[in-house]
């Protein structure tokens, strides 16, 4: 059933073998890492995580919402409302509590939003994530515009988050556990009827499916996984604050899965890291006479993804499977 | 008049575009076992009944049943649940996905949908036996089989009508609703297709919309001729011919058909 397909959802041996190497290193890092770049690679996959979850609108069903980091924020802000000044809260209660407030504010606003279509989809969703984002920065008791703290990680009981390391592939395993879980649902009859929804919702509901239903699921879903990403963000950073369910937020996680490639949740990874570390090269450039060069990092980060769209629609992943796929050729 | 059993029936169904009635007080049965053919010239409405008849569009004035409900104002997706199929004159496909792939979400849609069951989020869809099952028939069916795990933008224009073809069939409908589903074919392939609606004929009612006249004396039990959104005359192929109204408004030269 290996049918060509032009949103790369079935992986070319190459890719497979480049996220097997990946994990590898993920694994060796912390072994190896400064704590600083410890920290930095675990808000890496948080944010690939956050990606992937927003990928499933983007890239699989053709829903782009720019109001994505709204459902990252609200688990971030559960957690640091449930976590007590002067104890930890148990992992076992806040994440599913945390994750549910994010998939239930995803329910409510995609009832709202899923039935808009295109650009009118794009804006609703990016005025609800506003909506959400002033609801906190302007109520002193949600924190208003200085955000929380949160003075302990959540408490698991058999393992001590406190631990960086032990975080590190806490974070890990929920990296590996989302993609793992997002393939599969690509593969499943639910997977095949949201990527149809993108390709022809015309067609999808003249063969009978509710296209509604299916959308909602997705949305509801990805806000979820999206609070997943959150929550974890919430208990490494140690704070919150609006800027993470900020415009911000929203449209960078656009970027990262549009330059990793979208539709097969690989490239949202690739995207994620890519996108972070760029912003730190871009962050950091030398500066040029009296031009500080790194003050205008926004602009590199635009220039670069305009470059890339035109030159790699595909992203990141398109680009290695291109570069492999010659060489093969050249082979034989 | 041997018993009949109705499946879908249209009464006084009109729809109206500002001024324009696309289709006016047009009244339309199906029965099992009955291919009903709509014809008339460009623009007399007979997409346009199609769409009303799938809840594509909604109907200005007039009642739809479908299997004893009343379905008129209903979803397009409630009806296809309502086991009813419809092809579309403009190929209207998964242009991305291969043969296979268009297929068998067209069988899929059989299947529980239940998207909100994680459950079913971790099954595979390549292992539905049953859908693959179904899926394999229509594309036998419709003659694509060498064709199946090709792109379905890339394959010929005659090849995609009979992916269109092909996904009616997978979704195993009972009344069909087919919108000139000969259109573009060649003559091998046309011919086949006439073969293919006289056998599925026996357990379904059929709704033909085409211009291609001897496909249409060849298998139609009924035929139904549309003029300005109107009907102008009903009844078997027999009465059409012999009929001088329709020979008028409708065939105009003698020559345009054989009879």
């Amino acid at each position: 059933m290996s049918a060509p397909q032009t949103h790369l959802e079935i992986l070319p041996r190459s890719v497979q073998l480049l996220l097997v190497l990946g994990l590898a290193a993920l694994i060796a890092f912390p072994f190896v890492g400064t704590n600083f770049y410890i920290d930095m690679v675990n808000r890496m996959m948080i944010l690939a995580i956050f990606a992937m979850s927003l990928d499933l609108l983007q890239g699989v069903t053709g829903l782009v919402s720019l109001g994505h980091a709204a459902y990252f924020g609200i688990a971030g802000y559960a957690l640091a409302f449930l976590t007590p000044e002067g104890a930890p809260v148990s992992l076992y209660t806040s994440l599913p509590l945390a994750v549910g407030g994010s998939a239930l504010a995803a329910l409510i606003i995609g009832f709202l939003v899923v039935r808009t279509q295109g650009i009118y989809f794009i804006m609703v969703t990016m005025a609800f994530a506003q909506m959400v984002f002033f609801l906190f920065f302007d109520n002193k008791a949600l924190g208003g515009s200085d955000g929380l703290f949160l003075n302990f990680k959540p408490d698991a009981v058999l393992i001590d988050l406190e631990n960086k390391q032990v975080f590190y592939f806490f974070t890990l395993a929920c990296l590996v556990g989302v993609y793992a879980f997002l393939r599969r649902l690509l593969w499943s009859p639910f997977g095949r009827a949201l990527s149809g929804i993108r390709v022809n919702e015309h067609r999808m509901r003249a063969l009978g499916f509710g296209t509604f239903s299916h959308k909602l699921a997705a949305f509801t879903l990805a806000g979820a996984l999206a609070g997943l990403a959150g929550y974890l963000w919430a208990a490494q950073s140690g704070f919150v604050n609006p800027e993470l369910m900020g415009f911000h937020m929203s449209a960078h996680a656009i970027m990262m899965v549009i330059l990793g490639g979208m539709g097969n949740f690989a490239g949202a990874i690739i995207g994620a890291f890519s996108f972070e570390m760029l912003l730190h090269v871009f962050k950091d450039l030398p500066a040029v006479g009296n031009f500080e060069t790194g003050k205008h990092w926004q602009m590199w980060m635009g220039l670069f993804i305009v470059a890339l769209i035109v030159f790699a629609p595909k992203g990141i992943l398109g680009l290695i499977t291109r570069l492999f796929a010659r060489k093969e050729e050249r082979h034989e | 008049m041997s018993e009949r059993q109705t499946l879908m029936s249209a009464r006084q169904l009109t729809k109206r575009f500002g001024g324009l009635a696309a289709v006016n007080d047009v009244n339309v049965d199906l029965w099992l076992g009955h291919i009903h053919a709509v014809i008339g010239p460009n623009g007399a409405g007979k997409s346009t009944l199609t769409n009303l008849l799938s809840g594509d569009l909604p109907p200005t004035s007039g009642t739809i049943t479908l299997d004893g409900h009343d379905i008129t104002g209903w979803t397009p997706e409630k009806i296809s649940r309502h086991r009813l199929g419809r092809s579309y004159q403009k190929t209207n496909i998964f242009r991305t996905f291969s043969v296979w792939d268009n297929v068998r979400l067209a069988a899929q849609s059989r299947e529980r949908h239940a998207p909100w069951n994680p459950l079913r989020w971790l099954q595979s869809a390549a292992g539905l036996t049953a859908v693959n099952q179904r899926c394999e028939r229509a594309i036998d069916l419709a003659g694509l089989t060498q064709r199946s795990q090709t792109v379905a933008a890339t394959i010929s224009h005659g090849e995609q009508r009979q992916l269109e073809i092909a996904m009616v069939l997978a979704t195993d409908a009972e009344v069909m609703l087919l919108d000139e589903p000969l259109a573009g074919m060649g003559s091998e392939e046309s011919a086949k297709m006439v073969e293919v609606l006289k056998r599925l004929r026996q357990t379904r009612a059929i709704l033909l919309v085409e211009h291609d006249m001897d496909a249409v004396f060849a298998v139609a039990d009924t035929i139904t001729v549309m003029v300005n959104g109107e009907v102008l005359e009903s009844g078997p192929p027999a009465q059409i011919k012999a009929s001088v109204a329709v020979q008028q408004a409708y065939l105009g030269s003698e020559d345009s058909f054989h009879v």
